[in-house]
């Protein structure tokens, strides 16, 4: 018989406190993406910890007093996408281009499959369907 | 622009959510332009998953009750007293660690942005980073604790510090009565992340053993 992880059953032994509800660190990949992306920008300078803090501050404050914190990622995502483009590391056409990109390759992908950007662009030249792109490619 | 969304869908495609178009889109960017390393995103997803968390805190408030040299060391420096022991941020942020007493119990929020000390703590729960703790830890601290099912006495002062991005705190609880002859490994298992944050006490050796043995 295996026993109980000590700690885990004391961590849960606590009352009224929502452990049982959070789950992992993480409850879906984007949101550690999010995060792990965040933290490497930090590490290369493109922006600084307090201006980090006051991007994500925004966002949350916007979200209102309902904001139960399970949108916390979304509102980091936001900081992040903002952040990266006022400080000119990604440009605004530019990720609107890439995210159009992924969202046509993932629905030329069938289940089950590898969604990649090269399926898109098959399927683009095939179907000639995408607007004209300003940039030299 | 973006209109041809609602008209265009294959039936046998992946429709992805939108926050996972916009992650994996300023993922690829990212990686492409050199700014982001995808297998040093992988070990930092693996580090906060697995190996950053609050036994790193509990650690520190076990040694604390310990070694009394640490302790002023931690109430004195807190970055360095959990450097001392591998416990180090990445976000060159102060840690400062913040003693209970029977006159005093501290109480952490971030009203801004849900700034947490992650070296020690891990990442933050949801309650955390929920508006209603960060407006409310505020203005009603005995209230929030009564929810957290402590109550507090009205000779012990609350204190409620805000966390930024330069200062991050942690609580130390008291340390439990009738632990004198524990070791710090078990005097570790006492102290949950709640009552580093403030919303809860160290587990005495009853609440521990009742969870022992289920």
């Amino acid at each position: 018989m295996t026993r109980p992880d000590a700690q885990n059953q004391v961590l849960a032994a606590l009352p009224s406190i929502p452990r049982d509800d959070e789950g992992p660190v993480f409850r879906e990949p984007w949101e550690a993406q999010a995060f792990a992306m965040a933290v490497q920008l930090h590490a290369k300078g493109v922006f600084t910890w307090p201006q980090w803090a006051e991007a994500l501050g925004k966002e949350i404050a916007n979200a209102g007093a309902e904001d139960t914190g399970e949108d916390y990622y979304l509102h980091w995502m936001a900081a992040l996408e903002k952040l990266t483009q006022a400080n000119g590391v990604v440009s605004h056409s530019e990720f609107s281009d890439r995210k159009d990109a992924w969202d046509r390759a993932a629905r030329a992908t069938p289940h089950g499959e590898p969604i990649e950007l090269g399926r898109e662009q098959r399927e683009r030249a095939a179907h000639g369907q995408s607007q004209p792109r300003a940039q030299t490619d | 622009m973006s209109k041809s969304h609602d008209h265009h869908h294959h039936g046998e495609g992946s429709e992805l959510p939108d926050i996972a178009l916009r992650v994996k889109s300023l993922e690829s960017l990212l990686i492409e332009k050199g700014y982001v390393d995808p297998e040093a995103l992988d070990v930092l997803i693996e580090t906060y998953e697995t190996k950053v968390g609050p036994r790193n805190g509990a650690a520190v408030v076990a040694r604390s009750w310990l070694d009394e040299e640490f302790r002023k060391q931690l109430i004195e420096d807190a970055s360095a007293a959990a450097g001392s022991l591998g416990f180090t941020g990445r976000q060159g942020e102060h840690l400062v660690a913040l003693e209970n007493t029977p006159d005093t119990h501290n109480m952490v929020v971030c009203t801004l942005c849900s700034c947490y000390p992650w070296p020690v703590l891990g990442l933050p729960p949801v309650w955390y980073k929920s508006a209603p703790y960060r407006s409310r830890a505020v203005a009603d601290p005995r209230g929030v604790l009564e929810e957290f099912g402590v109550n507090m006495p009205d000779e012990t002062a609350v204190r409620v510090w805000d966390s930024t991005a330069e200062i991050r705190y942690m609580v130390i609880p008291m340390r439990p009565e009738g632990t004198q002859d524990w070791s710090e490994e078990d005097l570790a298992q006492l102290v949950t992340r709640d009552s580093m944050i403030g919303t809860g006490l160290a587990l005495t050796p009853d609440q521990l053993e009742a969870a022992k043995t289920p």
